[in-house]
């Protein structure tokens, strides 16, 4: 007999294995960028020690939406109508502000059906990590464009896209979203880093992901490929995120780094790739997003972060408790208030 | 001029015997003069004095310059319906002036403003003139204010005329202006001018008079929209969402002001949140999430709202998630008359979404109701995990109604079948979809319920017991199955039906706000006719068993309603026997107004071949 001892399963902080944090088996075609995201969800929520079952997962409509059951099936999760997860997750935050809402999108579900209620999300700054997963393609109807498909963009069949493309970044951070990001599914350490700084924010994270959808806009002439993004990927910076809990310093030369605090004490810290690039300044921020589009890059990165605004919660005032589970004596006023009430009416 | 005036209103009828407490009162404005402020006087002052007393608004899609009419009726007998007939004008508006004199029926009496010069219209109304503007001017210094104080002077010279007594006119107008002390004395100062006015130059010749009684000892006033207000409050709403849209916004504005009061915790935080969406697909949008998430939640809406609430209607469906939707009916589409009364969304909203599905709806039929009927959407919508549609209208929604004080709910609040940590540690598990009581009703556990068998995945009509997505037939026909029995176990848990009924081979059926006509058609029939009718009042859909019970027990069944395509008899027509269906006939009514007996007196009569 041979006296290994058997391995400790590996525990995260709230002594689950990784395994506590798995989901189904994908449905999604092999390579899909999809799926990419999901395990880099997965590994960020066990990373940062997220009690699944306060993980709330919301989807709309479409092969980005099916993805949260591939994922975290300790957690509650819903799977909403087409465009309209906002609408749902909102409802759900208000009704238990204790829940982590995370809601995965995509391009058609967030940027043509979904856009009214996307950019009212935005504006309410609601704690949520909002993420698009975006090919630039309705992949569950088999291939047609979507509204963030680039000018020039050709579909497989020839079709040659000649509408702008709208870029949820500029618009989430035009209209109130306090961590707005772009990376791509394939860079697994930026999109990890990103995903554990957006846990720790409270507030709107709104996350577009370039997912290229490998069945119906991966080939020559798609803006959403693999191959395309490799040549066109600029990140502003090196994303390396440190959780409040782990007291690790990161020794960078003074005056490299833009070092942010988000709201339960982590550090963010991104390493400078463009020396004036300033991820709390939000005109700058967009202004460089417009010249990207100028010059055909894709912009990756932490685009713009603010840890100060005051989010949804904040400016509802409500109670610190989750209105669910209010008891009655809170919730129904008494038998003299009714008597006031009818008194008034007389 | 006042002595010429008096003169020739000698020269008309000779005043007849006494008619009191038992005339309609019009009141002809434009929209944006304050008119709302003098009548909801007039009307409380009546209220006041223990007469019974309701008051109708008609009026414009329109925020000032259109023509709005105000129709106070005074009953003794209690009847609270709109009157078709008009027994006292008071024609403020040059507008309409000619016309709504010309639409009064023999020996009306007409009140005016003195410039409109109406007299010469018909030689058979009893008419009064009054120079307002001369009035207004001595009372009210400054000329931008006149326009709305002007109104306040046809209160006292209709005070004058119908023997209201002036010491209840004050208080109507304390009451009025409770928070703007300057408004209430400066309208009370003009109240006076129209009385004191009348007393000097206006001889009465017309029959109507208004006589204290004591009916409505105790009694508030309230329109059904803020009942509807306390009622949610009062069951414990969390979570509000709407979208503004007439005549449902005053429900939500009401409930605001109500929590901001009564809701704010020891801590100064609000125990619940109300926000207003970005459109009626998100107010449900947002119901759902709340709901799902454990939230007493709730939105209101009118028609066009529920149309855009479809789709995510029957997902609740499906998902099987509570949510409370009051509709405060209205004619619609778009511009379509948005400012009248209907009930027209029956049939809709039954079936909203596509597919199979069938909804819980209840018809409140006054503020009493309104309120009750909150509690109970509330505990039927967590009971059995399904949205609850209430059927209001804007006749009860925005309409001053007399009403009993309202009871306090005793009943506590009933959440369903919810499962907490400390049930998933005893049960091991559980299975979201299953009917593990018979009843169809599955249980359900909250987002953040801290058990790693707690999670299942919300989606729509496609998953198993289990909630995992599933194609397979069976599972589908199974699911489908188990909420009809839900449905069907809901029939006997809604509220049952109010029924009047006696030996009478002739029924009728009725609903919502159309009962206050039905209740005065029957003595009607009975006084006119000399025929007894038995009626039912629903007040649920789907309809418990005894309404089959009533149209089986009658040879002929009036169904009246206030729409166009006799919507809940069509909802009949599907629940009972073929046989049966021949039974039904519609009375149907939908010119926008507040029903009146009358027309339904008529068309009995009518189709009964009398």
């Amino acid at each position: 007999m041979a006296s290994t001892s058997t391995p400790t399963p590996k525990t995260n902080r709230i002594g689950l294995s990784v395994m506590e944090y798995k989901g189904g088996k994908t449905t999604l075609c092999a390579g899909c960028g999809h799926n990419a995201i999901s395990e880099r969800i997965l590994e960020a929520m066990y990373e940062m020690g997220v009690q699944p079952e306060r993980l709330a997962k919301l989807s709309g409509i479409g092969c980005s939406s099916k993805s949260p059951a591939y994922f975290m099936n300790r957690s509650h999760s819903f799977n909403a109508v087409h465009g309209r997860m906002p609408s749902v997750a909102t409802g759900a935050v208000l009704a238990n502000r204790n829940l982590l809402a995370l809601g995965v999108s995509g391009d058609g579900d967030t940027a043509s059906i979904g856009m009214g209620q996307f950019i009212h999300l935005m504006r309410r700054n609601l704690p949520i990590i909002y993420i698009i997963e975006d090919n630039g393609v309705y992949g569950l109807t088999k291939g047609q464009f979507s509204a963030t498909a680039d000018v020039g963009s050709k579909l497989k069949t020839g079709v040659v896209n000649d509408l702008p493309a709208i870029d949820t970044c500029v618009l989430a951070i035009q209209l109130g979203a306090t961590f707005v990001g772009r990376s791509f599914s394939g860079d697994k350490k930026q999109l990890s880093a990103m995903m554990k700084a957006a846990i720790a924010h409270r507030g709107t994270v709104m996350l577009d992901v370039i997912s290229p959808c490998v069945t119906f806009n991966d080939h020559e002439g798609s803006t959403k490929s693999y191959k395309y993004m490799k040549d066109h990927d600029e990140p502003l910076h090196e994303v390396n995120f440190v959780p409040a809990f782990e007291d690790i310093s990161v020794d960078y030369d003074p005056g490299t780094t833009v070092d942010v605090t988000m709201h339960d004490g982590s550090q963010l810290h991104l390493r400078k790739l463009e020396e004036d690039y300033d991820p709390t300044n939000r005109i700058g921020a967009i202004t460089r997003l417009l010249e990207a589009h100028e010059k055909n890059e894709v912009l990756t990165g932490v685009l713009y972060v603010n840890t100060k605004a005051p989010n949804f919660i904040d400016l509802v005032n409500m109670t610190d408790k989750p209105l669910a589970t209010l008891p009655q004596e809170v919730t129904r006023p008494s038998r003299k208030v009714l008597e006031e009430c009818m008194e008034e009416l007389r | 001029m006042a002595t010429t005036d008096v003169a020739i209103q000698h020269a008309g009828r000779p005043a007849s015997k006494p008619i009191v407490n038992d005339m309609s009162i019009q009141v002809a404005t434009v929209n944006g003069s304050g008119s709302q402020s003098s009548n909801t006087v007039l009307l409380r002052t009546i209220f006041q004095m223990g007469v019974p007393v309701s008051g109708k608004n008609l009026f414009p899609s329109n925020i000032a310059g259109l023509p709005t009419w105000y129709t106070i009726r005074a009953n003794k007998d209690g009847y609270i319906a709109r009157k078709k007939e008009i027994d006292f004008l008071v024609a403020m508006n040059p507008e309409t002036a000619q016309e709504d004199v010309l639409s009064l029926g023999d020996g009306a009496v007409v009140l005016y403003d003195e410039p409109l010069n109406l007299r010469s219209l018909r030689q058979d109304l009893i008419f009064y003139s009054v120079p307002y503007d001369k009035l207004v001017a001595t009372v009210c210094p400054e000329a931008k204010l006149r326009k709305l104080v002007k109104n306040m002077v046809y209160v006292g010279v209709v005070a004058r005329l119908l023997n209201l007594d002036m010491a209840e006119v004050e208080k109507a107008i304390r009451k009025q202006f409770a928070r703007k002390v300057k408004a209430a004395e400066l309208n009370l100062a003009a109240a006076r001018a129209g009385y004191d006015y009348a007393v000097a130059s206006l001889t009465k010749q017309d029959p109507y008079r208004i006589e204290r009684m004591d009916k409505n000892k105790g009694k508030i006033i309230i329109d059904g929209n803020s009942a509807s207000a306390l009622g949610c409050m009062f069951a414990g709403v969390t979570v509000v969402t709407w979208y503004p849209i007439t005549p449902s916004s005053s429900l939500v504005e009401t409930l605001i002001d109500y929590m901001k009061e009564y809701r704010i915790g020891p801590d100064g935080k609000a125990t619940f949140a109300i926000v207003q969406a970005e459109d009626e697909l998100a107010a449900i949008g947002m119901v759902i999430g709340a709901g799902w998430a454990g939230a007493r939640s709730m939105t209101a809406t009118a028609g066009p709202g529920i149309s855009l609430m479809s789709e995510f209607a029957g997902l609740a469906y499906y998902v099987e998630v509570p949510a409370v939707i009051w509709d405060i009916q209205r004619v619609g589409p778009s511009t379509g008359l948005p400012t009248r009364t209907s009930q027209g969304d029956v049939l809709s909203t039954a079936f909203l979404s596509h597919g199979d599905t069938k909804h819980i709806l209840l018809f409140p039929s006054s503020p009493q109701e309104c309120f009750k009927f909150a509690g109970e959407a509330f505990d039927l919508a967590e009971q059995f995990q399904t949205p609850v549609f209430v059927l209001s209208d804007l006749d009860l929604g925005m309409n001053n109604w007399m009403s009993e004080p309202f009871e306090y709910p005793e009943k506590p609040i009933q959440r369903g079948k919810v499962l907490s940590k400390e049930d998933l540690e005893r049960l091991g598990g559980f299975q979201r979809y299953k009917d593990v009581d018979g009843d169809g009703i599955p249980y359900r556990t909250l987002p953040g319920t801290e058990h790693p068998a707690a999670a299942w995945f919300a989606r729509g009509s496609g998953h198993n017991e289990k909630s995992q997505y599933s194609e397979r037939p069976d599972d589908f026909e199974h699911n489908m199955e188990r909420i009809n029995r839900k449905f069907e176990t809901a029939r006997s848990h809604v509220p049952r039906p109010e029924v009047h009924t006696g030996k009478s081979k002739i029924g009728i059926i009725a609903y919502g706000t159309s009962h206050w006509a039905i209740t005065e058609s029957l003595d009607q029939l009975r006084g006119e006719y000399n025929m007894e009718a038995d009626y039912l009042r629903v007040r649920a859909y789907p309809f418990t068993r005894e309404v089959h019970d009533f149209i089986e027990k009658h040879e002929r069944v009036y169904v009246v309603e206030q729409n166009r395509d006799a919507q809940l008899l069509s909802l009949l027509k599907l629940d009972v026997s073929p046989e049966r269906i021949t039974r039904l006939r519609s009375i149907a009514h939908i010119h926008g107004l507040p029903l009146d007996a009358r027309s339904v007196t008529d068309e009995i009569m009518t189709m009964e071949g009398k």
